[in-house]
């Protein structure tokens, strides 16, 4: 049947799509790319925004400035805030994800109205829910003397976004160092699962990759690309790198929007899971507990990760929810994101906007490629 | 009647789990109860203390003066919901067919390099789009806003409606074929009647993600354009805010896709689990 001319057909269908896609998101990122290779915004003899800018090739002069230049220091800020927006934010999530869809999976009653409440705030914008809990959060009044209002107790004395505290302080200096354990702790566990799961190879390539990273360590081969990008000890009194503890509010109203939608993957994978599966284990004795720990839980492993990387490429992105809660300028809450609009679209500094945009990508794209790649994978195999 | 062992145990877990279940229930709407309350209030009676006080009679003028003060905004988030949305679903319902049920040269990259669109930060393509859309003379208007969420708006779209047309059996494809159907023949008889879920599905995901949408709403408009999103933004933004004002706002900016939501629960359930991609 389906001719070749209707083949043809089809894809001269397809084609306004496809050239739409390759120019607004293949081209404009090709283009960033470019741009932040450039001296846009940074020349005083060309005014950013006239007619015919001049823009220079000034290779990777304007990721080295973001890196290094004290005065620069909102970037890096935006890097540690966003590390730590990003593992509170996905493991939060998660846990409260898991929780409501263990407990509505009870065969309560009930069922429809609880989903609809806990999943609401997914239909809401980031800025409507940072409006809400900016008023939420307000030292002296919502949350904080909520317990006051309901049994009489002290209030809470906690600012949720205004905080100046600085939790677990580190160097700048010293994030090769943590970032080598940190890739040391995880080979090493894989190597331990892998090797009780008896898959002897991949725990020694696994043993072998963890050897590696030891020894780059040892070596300090990290300082040949480090020292160069270090910066100056003067910014710590300035800019103290650690948890700054005015995300705590922001990550909360994040959980708050964004638990329903794990809480919906959660559900829906425990639903895919057989129930003469689960019943064959009642027989078998095991307890109800038991039924979820050892057949239920191990099925949702795959949906955890999707959700977490799904979960973690929003918060990489984040935006809109720090802007509504804690202002565009606050040193204390800035991420990547915000940093694009204010370096970009107020002071029209387009070249180092685009270099900090560009940053951006790379992270969203070393996480969301081997899961598309993977997913489509997989469906492919199940014979789509 | 004495309860055995066995029957109580029961009997307190389930407690437990109704009791965890309204617990939980009154921590997701307590915002909302603050919101709805502070926005009925006269702005003279908010203070911090008295936050959580009911208003002694309602004062609805915060909603007129929200009203007034979003100004074009919400017509402008109408039309630019309307025209995307509309533009983006018959886009995706084209390119799922031919993705689903045609094979076209290069389909295996294609497909990934389109979806690729919906993840990415648009923070990386927005000073390059920002430089086109001033070049062809689109930048700071309603219409140029609804090409880019169109364009944006490609891939989700795309992805909802070939995931639903896979299951749509070849045979019937086949049968129209042979009873001459070309390409659009086959779309029009077989697959368009067959697609009413799906659209629901994609209208509801893309009504609700273009009128929260705030990054292009803020770089890509100017006061004449903004969406009701920004008109929010600037209503709260500041130090010295009247709070019943941004209540009121955040109100009126959240009802549509709350409403949907509410409607339509069950659809918007399903577009939110095709964003990650087979769900």
């Amino acid at each position: 049947m389906r001719n070749n001319r209707d083949r043809f057909i089809a894809f001269v269908m397809l084609l306004p799509s496809l050239i739409l896609v390759g120019i607004f998101v293949y081209g404009f990122i090709g283009q960033a790319i470019q741009t932040s290779m450039t001296d846009w915004g940074q020349n005083p003899a060309q005014p950013p925004l006239a007619a015919t800018v001049i823009k220079s090739f000034v290779g990777l002069q304007n990721y080295e400035n973001i890196m290094t230049d004290t005065l620069e220091f909102y970037f890096r800020n935006a890097l540690v805030n966003t590390f730590f927006f990003t593992v509170l934010f996905v493991l939060g999530c998660v846990a409260a994800g898991m929780i409501l869809a263990l407990l509505l999976d009870q065969k309560v009653v009930g069922e429809g109205f609880f989903r609809t409440v806990f999943l609401f705030p997914m239909a809401l914008s980031f800025v409507v829910t940072g409006t809400i809990w900016r008023w939420m959060l307000q030292p002296g009044g919502g949350v904080n003397i909520l317990p006051q209002v309901l049994f009489g107790l002290s209030p809470i004395e906690f600012s949720w976004i205004n905080s100046r505290d600085v939790w677990l302080p580190f160097e700048w200096g010293n994030v090769p160092a943590y970032l080598t354990m940190a890739g040391f702790a995880i080979l090493a566990f894989l190597a331990v699962r892998y090797a009780t799961a008896r898959r002897w190879r991949a725990s020694r390539y696994a043993v072998l990759a963890a050897v590696v990273v030891l020894l780059v360590f040892a070596a300090r081969l990290w300082d040949v690309v480090w020292l160069p990008l270090d910066t100056p000890d003067a910014e710590t009194p300035i800019a103290p790198k650690g948890f700054n503890a005015a995300l705590v509010g922001i990550i909360i109203a994040a959980v708050w929007q964004m638990s329903g939608y794990t809480m919906a993957m959660f559900i829906a994978g425990i639903r895919g899971v057989p129930e003469e599966l689960r019943e064959a284990a009642r027989v078998d004795g095991c307890s109800e507990f038991d039924v979820y720990r050892r057949i239920v839980l191990p099925q949702l492993n795959p949906i955890i990760l999707s959700a977490m990387i799904i979960l973690g490429h929003i918060s990489l992105k984040i935006f809109d929810l720090v802007f509504a809660m804690a202002g565009p300028d606050n040193a204390k809450t800035v991420v990547p994101g915000l940093l694009v609009y204010t370096e970009g679209f107020r002071e029209n500094a387009f070249a180092k906007a685009s270099a900090i945009a560009v940053i951006m990508l790379f992270f969203v794209t070393l996480i969301i490629v081997p899961y598309l790649w993977s997913q489509l994978r997989e469906s492919r195999s199940r014979g789509r | 009647m004495s309860m055995t062992a066995y029957q109580w145990r029961r009997y307190t877990i389930r407690t437990a789990i109704y009791i965890a279940l309204i617990l939980l229930t009154f921590v997701f709407l307590t915002p909302v109860y603050l919101v709805v309350v502070t926005s009925l209030k006269d702005p003279a009676v908010i203070n911090l203390a008295t936050a959580w006080n009911t208003p002694e009679t309602p004062y609805w003028q915060s909603f007129s003066e929200v009203l007034e003060a979003f100004g074009p905004r919400l017509q402008n988030s109408f039309a630019l919901v309307i025209g995307a949305t509309m533009l983006s679903s018959l886009l995706g319902s084209l390119n799922g067919y031919v993705f689903a049920k045609w094979r076209i040269p290069g389909e295996r990259y294609l497909f990934p390099l389109m979806l690729f669109g919906m993840f990415i930060p648009y923070q990386a393509i927005l000073i390059p789009l920002f430089d086109f859309m001033r070049s062809v003379n689109l930048y700071g208007g309603v219409i140029g806003l609804i090409l880019i969420h169109t364009v944006y708006g490609l891939p989700i779209t795309t992805l909802i409606f070939r995931n639903f047309y896979v299951d749509i059996p070849d045979e019937m494809l086949e049968a129209a074929a042979i009873d001459g159907a070309d390409f659009f023949g086959i779309y029009q008889h077989v697959v368009f009647p067959l697609s009413i879920p799906g659209f629901v599905v994609v209208v509801i995901w893309q009504f609700t993600q273009i009128w929260n949408e705030f990054l292009f709403g803020v770089t890509m408009t100017n006061t004449d354009s903004q969406p009701i999103t920004v008109g929010l933004a600037q209503l709260a933004g500041g130090e010295a805010v009247k709070w019943n004002l941004p209540m009121a706002g955040a109100i009126v900016a959240a009802l549509p896709p709350l409403l949907v939501y509410i409607v339509l629960g069950r659809y918007f359930i399903r577009g939110l689990l095709a964003g990650s991609v087979k769900g």
